[in-house]
């Protein structure tokens, strides 16, 4: 069982029922549970997605987008059925918050999902986990089982004439079908390669239908948002940036975890006082701020750094999934940005030429540049290809790998340049990693 | 199928399937999850599995085994009884995750994609499973161990052989 932390910083409307055995259906009722929903219920479309516009609630998976505008967006008259899509295919590196979610609080994401659904004027929703999360699927499982037998779900939900079902479903292990057009193919029983866009999802979606597309944080919070209502949530973050977030604390931390702390949360703060600072005493070299795919920081680059997502993007990287890796000053960052690019490589669903081949060189260039054999041009022709890479892809795969090559490059080439004609690499002890 | 005794599903798992199909509005959602399910139960994709769901969904094989190529847990040969599978991404990288995975190859004996002799373990370095905070995390078939360290890799070894020992007792 993954052990759960706490902080006095934290402010608990996410992480509230952690803990206290909401997985069971009467403990989440007896804890509020389900009141959102019947309020919403009663209130109509317009009420609940004013609410959430008023909230400045956005995507949690990493985009940021506003999930209320996300939610108008959807046409009110459809020819097709309208779906709610929950995207729990959680995999991004540094990024496990909805595996908290799914294991305490999983009665919130089927709340979240009838909201949602309750909002656009869809009948059914898909809550999505990746296949490792099997024993997570379970109690996800069990949760709808037990919404159905006290009719929150099925063709008369809390006693109305509304109907909404949902159904849960696994993924079998790939990062690329956490992109949403992916994640459509996926749960069409095909191969997760991206859509182009447009269209939209909000207009044509799963099977065709209009649907919206959800992160399961963002979902577990939409509750929240009713209950406390839109302006209330708003006041807890920045402007812009409403609530709290999930933060996941790992790497070289003191004391790792997942936080939830107020959005626009300094980062310096997050890891010295709420982490407990760099592992064993070190030095801070760099924190990734957001998962894998979002450029390094560098220390002197965090002092005043607040976590939302327009302070992050102004500070050159992105607050993305909330995953804060903290690095010491013992990593050879050359090896770390291997590791990140191989997971790429690896990840790449070879759709589109610059990601597949891109990802692919990128990982050939800097394994022989760990592995000493690197030449001067190689530092230049990895940020070449990483380049020409941005914004050349049906999906953000191929900018999510090629972003943090260039900011290792660009921030630690003095490290880059050390690895150079032979040298060992200073730091570390692979100096071959095994090839995943 | 033509005969039941053609079937290499169980009647559980037909049964399943059965289930599965009806609840979607299109009946080919069923086959990333019945691609899972199969291989939960059979060991890996067999030829006949693949056939056989092919047949259940009313798609060709090539299509299925199109998807099939595409998801990383989804596998063609058999593997161990129990399938040991080490997180060396980032944040288990700095926690000692590729330590925790020399440990184990060198408790087992074998490699990336290794398979036991007596075909009780296999063992495999994955891409993130999620458990970044709890690092460094591996899963053993579908349980999680969190926070291990070389020491602690000689008991998850034992506590499964244990848990053979006692499963062929009761068998």
């Amino acid at each position: 069982m993954p052990r759960l932390v706490s902080h006095p910083d934290e402010v608990k409307i996410v992480t509230r029922r952690f803990g206290q055995g909401a997985a069971n259906i009467d403990k989440y009722v007896e804890l509020g549970g389900y009141e959102a929903a019947k309020n919403c219920l009663a209130q109509g479309p317009d009420w609940i997605i004013n609410e959430m516009k008023a909230s400045n609630l956005r995507g949690r998976g990493g985009a940021g987008f506003p999930t209320g505008m996300k939610w108008s967006f959807v046409p009110k008259q459809s020819a097709k059925p309208k779906y709610v899509l929950v995207n729990g295919d959680e995999s991004e590196p540094g990024t496990c918050k909805d595996h908290l979610i799914f294991l305490h609080d999983p009665h919130a994401v089927i709340e979240g999902t009838i909201i949602a659904g309750l909002a656009i004027g869809s009948k059914l929703g898909f809550i999505y986990l990746r296949g490792e999360y099997r024993y997570l699927l379970e109690i996800m499982e069990k949760a709808v089982a037990d919404a159905y037998a006290k009719g929150f779900l099925g063709k008369n939900i809390f006693g109305s004439d509304t109907e909404f079902q949902v159904i849960t479903q696994t993924g079998a292990g790939a990062y690329e079908v956490g992109e949403e057009s992916a994640l459509m193919e996926s749960l069409e029983g095909k191969r997760g390669v991206p859509r182009i866009k447009p269209p939209f999802p909000a207009v044509v979606g799963l099977y065709g239908g209009p649907t919206v597309i959800n992160n399961a944080e963002t979902i577990a919070t939409v509750p929240h948002v009713i209950t406390m209502g839109g302006e209330a949530f708003a006041a807890v973050g920045t402007p812009r940036n409403g609530g709290t977030r999930l933060f996941g604390l790992s790497g070289h931390v003191e004391r790792p975890g997942v936080y939830e702390l107020p959005m626009g949360y300094n980062l310096k703060k997050m890891i010295y006082e709420v982490g407990g600072g760099v592992r064993g005493g070190r030095k801070l070299k760099a924190v990734v701020p957001g998962g894998s795919s979002t450029p390094v920081l560098l220390p002197e680059e965090i002092e005043n750094l607040g976590m939302d997502f327009d302070q992050v993007g102004k500070a050159g990287s992105m607050l993305g999934s909330g995953g804060v890796v903290v690095i010491d000053d013992q990593t050879c960052i050359v090896e770390f940005a291997l590791r990140t690019i191989s997971f790429y490589q690896h990840e790449s669903c070879g759709w589109c030429i610059p990601c597949r081949e891109g990802t692919d060189w990128l990982k050939k260039s800097l394994t022989r540049f760990h592995a000493g054999f690197g030449v001067a041009k190689d530092i230049d022709n990895i940020q070449y290809i990483a380049d020409n890479m941005m914004g050349r892809t049906f999906c953000p795969l191929g900018d999510a790998a090629a972003m943090p090559t260039l900011g290792f490059v660009k921030k630690f080439r003095k490290e880059f340049e050390a690895h150079l004609d032979g040298k060992p690499c200073p730091y570390a002890k692979h100096a071959e990693l095994a090839v995943v | 199928m033509t005969s039941e005794t053609m079937s290499v599903f169980s009647p559980q798992l037909a049964k399943r399937f059965d289930a599965l199909a009806a609840k979607y509005p299109v009946k080919r959602s069923a086959l990333v999850p019945m691609l899972l399910y199969a291989q939960d139960e059979v060991g890996y994709l067999s030829d006949a599995v693949i056939s056989e769901i092919a047949e259940r969904i009313g798609i060709t094989e090539l299509d299925v085994r199109n998807v099939a190529s595409y998801y990383s847990m989804l596998r063609f040969k058999p593997v161990g009884k129990y399938n040991v599978q080490v997180c060396t991404n980032i944040s288990c990288m700095l926690r000692g995750g590729y330590d925790v995975f020399e440990k184990f190859q060198d408790e087992l004996g074998i490699g990336h994609k290794g398979t036991t002799q007596d075909g009780v373990f296999s063992l495999e370095e994955v891409e993130c499973i999620g458990a970044c905070c709890w690092a460094p995390a591996i899963q053993v078939n579908y349980d999680f161990h969190d926070e291990l360290t070389p020491e602690s890799v000689p008991d998850v070894l034992a506590r499964y052989r244990t848990q053979l020992q006692n499963k062929e007792k009761n068998a």
